[in-house]
């Protein structure tokens, strides 16, 4: 394929800077936070691929599935305590978790 | 061939992730991201790691973004009309800090950076397992562990009480 490495680049930092965006725009809501980390953290994931297809070398692809097992894990802590959070007020709304217990 | 494929895939990723930050609810969200992640996952075979794309269907789209949908549905959220959405007020830190990052993307592309010569090689899906279970045995064992603590961690937040 004759693609440059520079525009793969381009694409992942426009996807970057979007969820950049979502996270600071939606911080009201824990869910779309979780989701704009998402979004970054695949455009890293583009990164790296498209890294190792640019020299050849498999560790590139390899960080790309480190990075998924770590997703994958991430997102069920983090949903397992939106469920707590859910169940403690009723609401996904951060403004509304302003305390610390004891 | 390969490489106006690649420019559409990309469109449909930015277009359906933009639609997907500015969706008013979050279901819709995330079925524009799961239709983004499609064709993030074709991008990854076109830069030549199969495996990689199958990993990204069956696990991005498959069971996360299942997750994500499944816990939204079973936290019966308020009615999308009450759900706040955000201000110009809120959208305006979010607007400055993406516009410093695309602004630092066009210094870096005006500067004129050394010519690199296109094209990609492919990794056979054999030299990948070689560096993963040769050179890197002990991070598949570190990340079995996390997942392990993920697991436990999930299951003590998650207990009725």
């Amino acid at each position: 394929m004759s693609v440059p490495l520079s525009h793969v680049l381009i694409v992942a930092s426009l996807m970057f800077a979007m969820g950049l965006g979502c996270v600071v725009a939606w911080r009201a809501n824990v869910i779309m936070m979780l989701i704009g980390i998402e979004i970054m953290l695949n455009a890293v994931m583009l990164t790296f691929v498209g890294g190792s297809a640019h020299w050849g070398i498999a560790d590139g692809q390899l960080f790309a599935l480190m990075l998924m097992a770590l997703t994958s894990a991430e997102v069920s802590l983090a949903l397992a305590m939106v469920v707590y959070l859910h169940r403690r007020k009723q609401t996904v709304n951060t403004d509304n978790f302003d305390s610390m217990k004891g | 061939m390969e490489a106006t494929l690649f420019y559409i895939l990309a469109a449909v990723l930015l277009i359906g992730i933009l639609l997907a930050i500015t969706a008013r609810q979050a279901v819709r969200s995330i079925v524009y991201l799961v239709t983004s992640f499609f064709a993030l996952a074709l991008m990854f075979y076109l830069l030549g790691a199969p495996l990689i794309a199958a990993f990204e269907v069956i696990i991005y789209a498959g069971a996360i973004m299942v997750l994500f949908l499944f816990v939204i549905m079973m936290l019966e959220l308020e009615s999308p009309e009450k759900l706040a959405k955000p201000h110009f007020k809120n959208w305006l830190p979010a607007l400055l800090l993406a516009g410093a990052v695309v602004g630092a993307l066009v210094v870096l592309l005006c500067s004129r950076l050394q010519a690199v010569p296109p094209g990609f090689t492919e990794i056979p899906v054999r030299q990948f397992a070689f560096a993963l279970f040769k050179q890197y045995g002990v991070a598949v064992e570190v990340v079995s562990m996390q997942l392990l603590f993920a697991l436990v961690g999930a299951l003590y937040l998650g207990r009725r009480r």
